[in-house]
């Protein structure tokens, strides 16, 4: 089953330049001079059912304007989506029952009250008893390892508990498709990974789709079997991740020990030499010739120690939109 | 029907819970709003009691109906202050800081979440100082309302104050398009402050605001023409039906700005 389904979607931005003071003002009213973002351009794309997509890029490429077009919260300014069979922009209460956005730089929590009161209201919003309230509270709490942390006023909470209570407030509903923008932004590695292992968790349980923004690679690697990669509005790769690092690199890195020492110049007619001491070597072999380079190389030497890596993907990607804007 | 009604009031309950608890944890601040409250009705029936020592009419307004005018404007700010003052400056807070993404995804009408979403305990002196007003200025004329005439009062002062939240709401929705040209709550405060001095007082175009956009008179005079028995059932009828055009326009005018709402960039 589709879960969501875009064609064509686009997004401009009219950006009114004003002047300052009352007549600017006046000015703005009346005869708007504006310039147009063309924050997303034409994307399409489908996420299945209980689908984990990571959605990257670099900052501005239109991550975050796609997902508030998915939820509904910005008009498309062209194209076509559907969300768990709904358009989303016309925001049925239906639809929204069936949804969630966390955003990692916004928070619906109640700054000077305990996250539990907005527990309790979200719980009146969304119409679930209170028995079924306290219920999911301790379930989610529990995956989430939250426990007195609800009853201390938000302002007191440390910034990943307070992610972790905005992740129960915006799931107490168990919506079956989930929106995070950056939901790990600013969190310390161990509780990117309690919020990733929720996530999971969260996924296993309740079979929910989930479509997530983050700089961190480590969150999208060890989530997302799919990646799309968004660059300056368009959809660069929609795809797994093997899929992107054979697109951004035609090398593999390829990390040899030898029990003897042997010339290094013997060594460069299989591929570039990126690093090497005594009885190490680190090779970037072609794709297409690292099966018969090694095999070669297993024949003429004795090694001790071999290791295949794609390079890390955040190098391949920083490097890719380096060069993009370079240009 | 009846279920809706009941998450309502459940929805209404745990909005007043929330929101007297975060207005608790400051007290100083509601210290000082009860003593500004009192002074503020204080000096208003001093500045009443100077137009009519030298024994002249305000605009042919006895002085006892001139404190029932004055009691239903004060009883009115109070209910600005408790109901709308909070939840529509939040409005404009939530425009500007981005967080009403979140409420327009509630499976919940939107106007009416955020307008019910906070209220405070500090119009209440006003709410009780201006109900006393009222009582006192009819008590100091000789006329006594009748069942229909307190019926009538009360249909049109909820006119007024229906009336005036859709007047509040429809300028605290054009900070979705002028969150960063201007201040709308200055805007908001600016209107409260309106009724306070005569009219005159002010610039000609803020003159023309106040008497022909924003009917500041009409919402306190009619009801008190009711309660003094200067009224009709067709005054009261026609109060209420602006009333209901008033609602209708800031409900089609709130969908209508969403439809150009950008959510503040992050
Ligand atoms: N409300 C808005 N009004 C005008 N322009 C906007 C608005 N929101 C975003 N933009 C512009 O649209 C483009 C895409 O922004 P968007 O926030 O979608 O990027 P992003 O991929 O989420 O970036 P980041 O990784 O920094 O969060 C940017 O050029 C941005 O300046
Ligand atoms: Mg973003």
């Amino acid at each position: 089953m589709i879960s969501i389904d875009v064609k064509g979607l686009s997004k401009n931005y009219q950006i009114a330049e004003k002047e300052p003071g009352l007549r600017g003002s006046l000015k703005y009213l009346f005869l708007r001079t504006s310039r147009e973002v063309k924050a997303v351009q034409g994307i399409n794309f489908s996420i299945n059912e209980g689908e984990m997509v990571g959605f990257i890029g670099p900052n501005g490429a239109g991550k975050t304007t796609t997902l508030k077009m998915l939820c509904g919260l910005i008009h498309p300014s062209s194209g076509l989506i559907s969300v768990a069979g709904y358009k989303p922009q016309r925001r049925s209460p239906k639809f929204l029952r069936k949804i969630t956005l966390v955003m990692g730089q916004k928070q619906q929590l109640i700054w000077d009250l305990p996250p539990i009161e907005s527990l309790l209201v979200n719980a009146a919003i969304y119409g679930i008893s209170e028995s079924e309230t306290k219920r999911r509270i301790k379930n989610l709490g529990e995956m989430l390892e939250l426990d007195d942390e609800l009853y201390r006023p938000v302002r007191k909470l440390s910034l990943g508990q307070r992610m972790k209570a905005e992740l129960l407030a915006s799931l107490l509903h168990l919506p079956s498709v989930l929106f995070l923008d950056e939901p790990t932004l600013g969190l310390d590695v161990n509780s990117q990974i309690r919020v990733r292992d929720f996530l999971l968790e969260y996924n296993r349980k309740y079979g929910a789709t989930i479509f997530l923004t983050s700089h961190y690679m480590a969150d999208i690697t060890s989530l997302c079997e799919r990646v799309l990669v968004l660059h300056k509005g368009n959809l660069f790769h929609d795809g797994s991740m093997a899929s992107l690092t054979e697109k951004l690199t035609p090398y593999r890195s390829v990390k040899i020990e030898f029990s003897n020492l042997y010339p290094l110049s013997e060594f460069r007619k299989y591929g570039s030499i990126h690093e090497s001491n005594d009885h190490y070597v680190h090779l970037l072999i072609p794709r297409e010739r690292v099966i018969p380079n090694i095999s070669e190389i297993l024949e003429k030497y004795s090694v001790t120690d071999l290791e295949i890596k794609d390079p890390p993907i955040e190098n391949l990607i920083s490097r890719l939109f380096l060069k993009d804007s370079k240009k | 029907m009846w279920k809706l009604f009941q998450s309502i009031i459940i929805i209404l309950k745990i909005f007043a819970k929330t929101s007297f608890s975060s207005e608790v944890e400051y007290r100083l601040n509601a210290f000082v709003e009860l003593i500004s409250v009192i002074g503020n009705l204080l000096g208003s029936i001093f500045i009443l009691s100077l137009f009519y020592s030298s024994g002249s009419t305000l605009g042919g307004w006895e002085w006892n109906s001139s404190i029932v005018v004055l009691g239903i404007y004060i009883f009115l700010e109070g209910f600005i202050i408790s109901l709308l003052q909070p939840s529509l400056t939040s409005l404009v807070k939530h425009v500007q800081n981005g967080t009403l993404d979140f409420i327009l995804l509630k499976p919940m009408d939107t106007q009416f979440y955020l307008s019910s979403r906070s209220i405070s305990p500090w119009g209440l002196p006003s709410i009780i100082g201006g109900f006393s007003l009222i009582i006192w200025g009819i008590s100091l004329g000789s006329y006594n309302p009748t069942l229909i005439d307190l019926m009538m009062f009360l249909s049109t002062i909820v006119s007024s104050f229906i009336i005036l939240y859709s007047l509040w709401f429809i300028i605290a929705t054009t900070s979705i398009w002028f969150v960063k040209v201007w201040n709308a709550t200055e805007v908001l405060r600016a209107t409260l402050v309106a009724g306070r001095y005569p009219v005159s007082a002010y610039p000609s175009i803020l003159r023309f605001l106040f008497t022909v956009i924003l009917p500041i008179t009409f919402l306190t005079t009619v009801p008190a023409q009711s309660v003094l028995g200067m009224s009709s059932i067709s005054m009261t009828l026609s109060s209420l039906f602006l009333a209901s055009i008033f609602f209708s326009i800031s409900r089609i005018f709130w969908s209508f700005a969403l439809r150009f709402y950008t959510s503040a960039s992050s």
